[in-house]
This record gives structure tokens, C-alpha cells and sequence, in this order.
């Protein structure tokens, strides 16, 4: 029974780390006040790229920077697109996510030889587990605590981000550009370079999100990897209402669906769902969220709207 | 004259030219400004004052011209720049971050830090409070912005900038928004930073302030300079004429008249506002045929409410609305535009107009489905815009054309257009949301002398205006309301302008039975 519960509460650490890493970036770029929608692009092309620099390399921890590398680098034509030329956020958004995995696709074949799928990376090269071995084998704490070290990482980015939001003058400069940039910008705080800079942060938050699944959970990129894990981070973003802490009790929450998803998919599960409908849960609880919850949550006020600093 | 240093000229901008396009905002301004002094800037809108002032604060780069701060030449190409010259700038519409704190608001930008850029909040609330006590500008730090009044918002404006070493202090229209005590507090405080020192320059449309608080005043029309005066030597006549370029009455023509029955009656009105808390709380009031019912009071005392359930824009509560006897609360607005009542809105770019439809569409927007402007479903347009073309001739628009938008229309025509379709509706009461906000002096002549022709044709006028010399000027009877309930109901002839402004802050509650 213990054994049962600490293996669902592995598997919910483990599934929500890539939601976490991409709910982050999500806090950064619309607290600033810029609608990401382009999480689900930028956490495939992270994911490509983690896999292809984690194969060929050998090293997890390259394979994880070049995935946030990547990452931003994607969400840089979105900072272009949406905050130098005041394009509709969302259109850009849905832009980059037909870039993402279209373009991750197109690599994947350059890399592999014209497969779809990446090669597995050796075992001994995935990320490593910190505390591996140190607690006895399959009892409860070894279950839950040992872990990928990205899952570790997500946690304390959570810290992180929220001590930059709520702590450090560029958090107050960064909520201030995201409630009322125009008031930021007559005290001289610089709205075009605050939103670049986290709309690319959140890029590579969500780069990180994408390497998590094909360094850590699985160990090479295939097309369907990602399959909607940007949107569902979007959603806990949205149900976390735009706070760190909040967005990684929402991850929390769709992660467990993904654990109890994977335990009663076991041969030894107490009783028998089919795997089809079973499956659906982490989609279905996005859109009860999404529904119950959007419009009464409280988004930074300018979220979404383009700022010109000309026009006053 | 205080403590002016004429040897001193801190500010001094020569030839200042701003153009945008082919439009010339400023053409060739001068502007001097001394030590110590208050020097208001006069003209209407669209003059170009702040422009100006948005060059002074390096909002704006100026097509050509120089200026000086302290006598040395400058080129302000941002704000910050602006800030570290000693210039502070307050604007119209408050730049401050709501859900923020009052000290967060005012460190926002130069934000005292400890390690790793962590905020010193502990300092910065003892900076906010150090320099709020040696100004006299009483805050709460630790208060979010939503939750002070417009007037403390207003002190936490100056305090931004003299937060940031401001020694020149640039206030755009600062009175627009605050009740008579509010003004006579915000004069202290100029005078206040005066006597430190400090110089205040004030943009205002509104000459009894000038006459009361400021040294010097420059005037300025369609861009260009015409005057600089020593106000204490000129009177608010010839500071208008001078806006103007022609004589204006500052009295509306009015005969007295009897009024006549009741058309309007609120009974125990409640109306929620959006955060779903009741703004509007049990307001009684009765409107009669003949007069002109003014209700005074400070934004956001349950006004906008009111006015939204009247026109069928916000669900009603509880209490009644009743139209020359019938009762038509929670009716859909066109139920109540066919039951005679016609509205202009407060916001005339929102609600009152479509603009991007024509001058002549927007002016049947109530009337399109009937003839002779459609039948059978089909547009009429030739009937369409002749009866626009009549209605501008009428109403005196510009440009004369019917056939382009609104957006296009200054907004002392775009209110001409709403003016006009709403008045020619002949309806029984007509309903006057802030009708001459953002206005010119011209303009709102026009808009008052509407509102009294309704008035003399024996219908009812309400009218709700934060403009509390508007209300005394062109109303019968004045209502105040204070969070959301009717204070009292004095007689236009009786009003004086402190007994109202105690009121609107809530200081008359005891005559409430």
C-alpha cells in the first residue's frame, strides 16, 4: 500500500516537472505582460534539441542548457514579432507553435538520418539521479525522492522566480511593466527590454520543460512527445493565477492525474480502466480548469495589450 | 510674489517647434520660468500645452528649438534624462500601478537594494515617509493604490517625483479629478513646495485656479504663444479672451421657469458595479419636466452605476425606475429608448459612438431597422444621408461631411454628433453623462446651450458631471450623491460651492433622514 502510494507520488514528481519548468515561463513572460501561448513550440524544439545534443555528446547537463538555448531562441521571434512590432500575441503564439515542432521535425530528419524519432541516449548519459542508491531499493522514500535531478531543479527555479517577482527591484519593474507599462516607461524603466528579456526567459524555462521529458522521463524525441504539455502548463499557469507557487500547485495537480494514469496502467493495478480513457484525464481536468476558472482570475492588467514606446 | 528668484531662470524653452506629420503642435513656443514660482500654462485642449510640457519631460523630442535648465543647454531625450535635470512630471490620467503599494509605486525605478538586487522595502517605506513629512503630502505606504483616494493618489504623484530629487514639478490638469477642498489642499502643497524652494509649472484649462494659485501664466492657442502675464494684474476675462481668441460668457443664458410634474422617478434604486459590490445603494430621486437636475459628486460614488441601470446597461437590484408613469426597470435600452429616455455617455468614443462607422451611420444607430431609412431589411442610403446632412447643417459639425467616420471628428464633434441623434429623437428625459469632459470652452457652450433647449422645451434634464462649476452653473436643482445614496437636494440659487464640496466628501451625511 505504501509502496503503491510512494510510486504515485514519484510519478506525479516526475510528470510535473516538465508542466512546472513551462508554467514558469509562462509566469515570466505575462507577468511582464506578454501572452505566451508558444510554450507547447518552444518546449518541442527544447526537446529535440536536448535529445539530439544529449545523443551525440554525451552529456546531460550540455543537452539540458542547449534545450533552453533553443528555447529562447524561439521565443526571441516572438519577443520580435510581439513586442518590437506589437503583433497580436496570440497570433504569434500559434505561429510559433507550428514552427516548433515542424522545425523539430525537420532537424530530427537532418540529425538521424531521416528518421522521425531521435536515437535513445545510453542509460549511463541520461540526467542523473543525485541520490541514486542512497536509499533502500523500491521502499517509500527511495520511490519518492529519487529523482532525475531536473525535478530537483524545478523546484527550486519555483523559489527562484518567485523571489525574482516578489523580492528584487526587476521583479517590481517586471510586474509594474506587466500591470501599467506606460507608468513604468515615464520613470525610465525600460518596457520593450523587460519584455524581451522574460518572454526569452520564458523561452528557455520552457527549452528546460521540453529537455526534463526527453532527457529525464523518456530518452530520445519522437513527434507526439510533447502532444499538449505547453497548453496544459498554460492552463496551470492561468489556475495558479499567475504566481509561481500557485502555477506549480496547478502543475502538482495535472501531474497527479499523470502518475494515477500511469499506476492503474500497471499489470498490478487494483482494478482494470481501459488505457484510452484513462489517458484523457490530464486533458479533461485542463478543460474544467480552464473553464471553471479563466475568467475569475486575476491577469496582470496589460497582459496581452503591445505597448509603443512612441506613443504616449 | 513669495519667494521668486528672478535671477534664476530654471526653465527656459526657445522656439520650440513640434510637429506630427503635417500637424504643427507647437509653433515656435518660448517659455521662461523663474525660481520659486508657479507659472500655469493656459489653453484649450488640443492647444498644445502638453505637448509642451510631454518635450520638457522628454516624452517628446521637439522638431526644433532649444531648451535651458538652470541656464545650461540641454537635450532631454528620455525621461530619465528629464529626472536626473531635477524636472518631475504629474500626469493627467495617474501612472500608478494599482495593485501595487503606495511605497512601491514611488520607488518604482530607483528601488533602494541590498544583495542580489533584493529590495530594501524597510528603507524605502522610511524614505516615503521621511520625504511625505517634510512636504506636508500626507500617504500610507503599506496601502495598495485601489484602496486611497484620488487625492492621495495625486499626493503619491508628487511624491514619485520628488522621490527622484524633482526640482521643478510639472502638474498636467491636477485638479480635474478632485473635490473643492481636495483643490484647496493641492494650492497648499504648491505653495508649500514653493517656499522650499521647489518650482511648480500646472497645464490647466481652468482660470479661477490660475487666479488663485499661480504667479505667471502663459497662454497659448492652436499651438502658438500669445501672452505671458503677471496674473495678479489680469482678470479671468481677459485670461479667456485671450484662450479663446474671441469674448466668452462664462454664465449659461437661463430663464427661471416653473417646473412642471414628475417624468422621472428612482425609487430605492440598487445597482451592483463590476466587482459585483453595491455601488449604487438604495439612491432615490425624481426628475421633473422643465428642469435641469444636476448631480454632483467624486468619481466613483456610484454615478456610472446609476447611470448604466438607467439606460438598461446594468442589471437594477432592487427599487424602481418609472417613466411618465410606467415602470421600466430592467428593460432592455431599446425598450427605454422607445419609452422616450435618450442618453449621451459618458464615454462618447465607447458608448456613444461606432468609430468606425460614418458620421451618418452612427447618427441612425437607433433608428436604422425603421423608415424611411430601411425597409424591408434594406438599407435606404440616399434617405440616410440626407437626414445626416440636415442633422450637421443643424448642429453645426466639422467637416461637413457626412460620409466620413467619427473616429476622424474632434471630440467637441464627435459630441455634436451624439448631441444631435439623441435630441432629435425628441425624447422626454434626457440623460447627460459628463457631456462636456475633455471638451473646449467653445464646445462646451454648445453642449450647455443644448442642455438648457431641452430644459425649455419642457423636458427633463439629468445631468451628472465630476465638474462641480458645471453643475452650479447650468442646474435647477443640484443633487449630491455620496457612495451611492442621494445626501441631499439643494436649490441651484442656493448652492454655494463649500456647503456641496463638504457633502460630496461625505461631510453632510447628517442631513440624511
Amino acid at each position: 500500500m505504501l509502496d503503491s502510494l510512494g510510486f504515485i507520488i514519484g510519478t506525479t514528481l516526475m510528470y510535473s516537472t516538465p508542466l512546472i519548468y513551462a508554467a514558469l515561463g509562462g509566469v515570466m513572460s505575462e507577468n511582464s505582460g506578454v501572452v505566451n501561448i508558444g510554450l507547447e513550440g518552444m518546449m518541442t524544439i527544447g526537446a529535440l534539441i536536448g535529445a539530439t545534443v544529449g545523443f551525440y555528446s554525451g552529456n546531460p547537463w550540455l543537452a539540458f542548457l542547449a534545450a533552453g538555448m533553443a528555447g529562447g531562441g524561439l521565443a526571441l521571434l516572438h519577443a520580435v514579432a510581439s513586442v518590437s512590432y506589437g503583433a497580436d500575441q496570440v497570433v504569434s503564439g500559434i505561429a510559433i507553435n507550428f514552427l516548433g515542432p515542424g522545425l523539430a521535425l525537420f532537424l530530427s530528419r537532418i540529425f538521424f538520418e531521416g528518421a522521425t524519432m531521435t536515437k535513445a541516449i545510453p542509460l549511463d548519459n541520461k540526467m542523473p539521479r543525485p541520490i541514486h542508491g542512497l536509499l533502500p531499493r523500491n521502499s517509500f522514500l527511495d520511490l519518492v525522492f529519487n529523482q532525475y535531478a531536473t525535478v530537483y531543479i524545478a523546484f527550486l527555479l519555483v523559489g527562484v522566480v518567485w523571489f525574482l517577482l516578489y523580492r528584487t527591484k526587476l521583479g517590481l519593474r517586471i510586474r509594474a511593466v506587466g500591470e501599467h507599462p506606460r507608468a513604468a516607461d515615464t520613470l525610465g524603466v525600460s518596457v520593450y527590454k523587460i519584455r524581451y528579456l522574460c518572454v526569452v526567459l520564458s523561452g528557455v524555462l520552457a527549452g528546460f520543460g521540453g529537455a526534463s521529458m526527453s532527457l529525464a522521463i523518456v530518452s530520445n524525441f519522437r513527434p507526439t512527445l510533447i502532444s499538449g504539455h505547453g497548453f496544459i502548463a498554460l492552463a496551470a499557469m492561468i489556475f495558479g493565477k499567475w504566481k509561481p507557487q500557485g502555477a506549480m500547485w496547478a502543475c502538482l495537480l495535472f501531474g497527479v492525474s499523470n502518475g494515477l494514469v500511469v499506476y492503474l496502467g500497471r499489470s498490478d493495478a487494483p482494478f482494470e480502466i481501459s488505457m484510452q480513457l484513462l489517458s484523457m484525464l490530464p486533458y479533461v481536468l485542463t478543460l474544467i480548469v480552464l473553464m471553471g476558472f479563466v475568467g475569475r482570475s486575476s491577469a496582470p492588467a496589460a497582459n496581452g495589450v503591445p505597448y509603443e514606446e512612441g506613443e504616449r | 510674489m513669495r519667494n521668486i528668484d528672478f535671477d534664476c531662470k530654471v526653465v527656459e524653452m526657445k522656439n520650440i517647434i513640434k510637429k506630427f506629420g503635417d500637424f504643427t503642435a507647437n509653433e515656435n513656443i518660448n517659455l521662461t520660468v523663474h525660481k520659486g514660482e508657479i507659472h500655469a500654462l493656459l489653453g484649450e485642449n488640443g492647444a498644445g500645452k502638453s505637448t509642451l510640457m510631454n518635450i520638457l519631460y522628454g516624452l517628446y523630442q521637439p522638431t526644433a528649438g532649444e531648451i535651458y535648465i538652470n541656464g545650461e543647454k540641454v537635450n532631454i531625450t528620455d525621461p530619465n534624462v528629464a529626472i536626473q535635470k531635477g524636472i518631475g512630471m504629474v500626469h493627467q490620467h495617474f501612472m500608478l500601478v494599482e495593485p501595487f503599494t503606495v511605497t512601491e509605486n514611488i520607488v518604482l525605478g530607483m528601488e533602494p537594494t541590498g544583495l542580489a538586487g533584493k529590495m530594501d522595502m524597510k528603507k524605502a517605506v522610511q524614505d516615503v515617509e521621511e520625504i511625505s513629512k517634510k512636504y506636508g503630502l500626507y500617504v500610507k505606504p503599506n496601502e495598495k493604490i485601489y484602496d486611497i483616494s484620488v487625492g492621495m493618489q495625486q499626493r503619491v504623484e508628487i511624491l514619485k517625483a520628488l522621490y527622484r530629487g524633482a526640482e521643478i514639478l510639472i502638474l498636467d490638469e491636477p485638479t480635474a479629478v478632485l473635490t473643492p477642498q481636495e483643490i484647496k489642499e493641492l494650492i497648499t502643497i504648491m505653495r508649500n513646495l514653493t517656499q522650499e524652494g521647489k518650482t511648480v509649472i500646472i497645464i490647466t484649462h481652468k482660470l479661477k485656479e490660475i487666479k488663485e494659485a499661480a504667479d505667471y501664466c502663459t497662454i497659448i492657442r492652436r499651438g502658438k504663444h500669445i501672452d505671458t502675464v503677471e496674473v495678479k494684474n489680469t482678470s479671468e476675462a481677459e485670461l479667456a479672451s485671450k484662450m479663446v481668441g474671441r469674448e466668452v460668457s462664462f454664465k449659461a443664458d437661463k430663464e427661471s421657469k416653473e417646473k412642471g410634474e414628475a417624468t422621472l422617478r428612482i425609487e430605492n434604486l440598487v445597482v451592483k458595479d463590476n466587482r459585483a459590490v453595491e455601488a449604487v445603494r438604495g439612491l432615490s430621486l425624481e426628475i421633473h419636466a422643465g428642469e435641469i437636475l444636476g448631480i454632483a459628486g467624486v468619481d466613483g460614488n456610484g454615478q456610472t452605476e446609476l447611470i448604466e441601470a438607467l439606460t438598461g446597461l446594468r442589471k437594477i437590484e432592487a427599487g424602481n425606475v418609472i417613466v411618465n408613469g410606467k415602470n421600466v426597470t430592467n428593460n432592455t435600452p431599446k425598450e427605454i429608448i422607445e419609452n422616450k429616455i435618450a442618453s449621451i455617455p459618458e464615454d462618447r468614443q465607447k458608448r456613444g459612438l461606432v468609430l468606425d462607422y460614418t458620421v451618418a451611420e452612427n447618427m441612425i444607430l437607433e433608428n436604422y431597422a425603421k423608415e424611411p431609412f430601411a425597409k424591408h431589411g434594406i438599407m435606404n442610403s440616399t434617405a440616410i444621408n440626407k437626414f445626416a446632412k440636415e442633422l450637421i447643417e443643424k448642429f453645426d459639425v466639422r467637416p461637413e461631411d457626412e460620409k466620413i467616420k467619427a473616429r476622424s471628428l474632434s471630440g467637441g464633434n464627435q459630441q455634436k454628433v451624439i448631441i444631435a441623434r439623441e435630441v432629435t429623437n425628441d425624447p422626454d428625459i434626457l440623460i447627460a453623462a459628463q457631456p462636456t469632459r475633455g471638451l473646449d470652452v467653445g464646445a462646451i457652450e454648445f453642449v450647455h446651450k443644448s442642455l438648457i433647449q431641452q430644459r425649455d422645451k419642457n423636458k427633463a434634464v439629468l445631468l451628472v458631471s465630476l465638474e462641480l462649476d458645471e453643475i452650479m452653473n447650468i442646474s435647477d436643482r443640484i443633487a449630491v450623491i455620496y457612495e451611492g445614496k442621494i445626501v441631499d437636494i439643494v436649490d441651484a440659487k442656493d448652492a454655494d460651492e463649500n456647503t456641496l464640496g463638504l457633502m460630496m466628501a461625505g461631510g453632510g451625511i447628517q442631513n440624511e433622514k
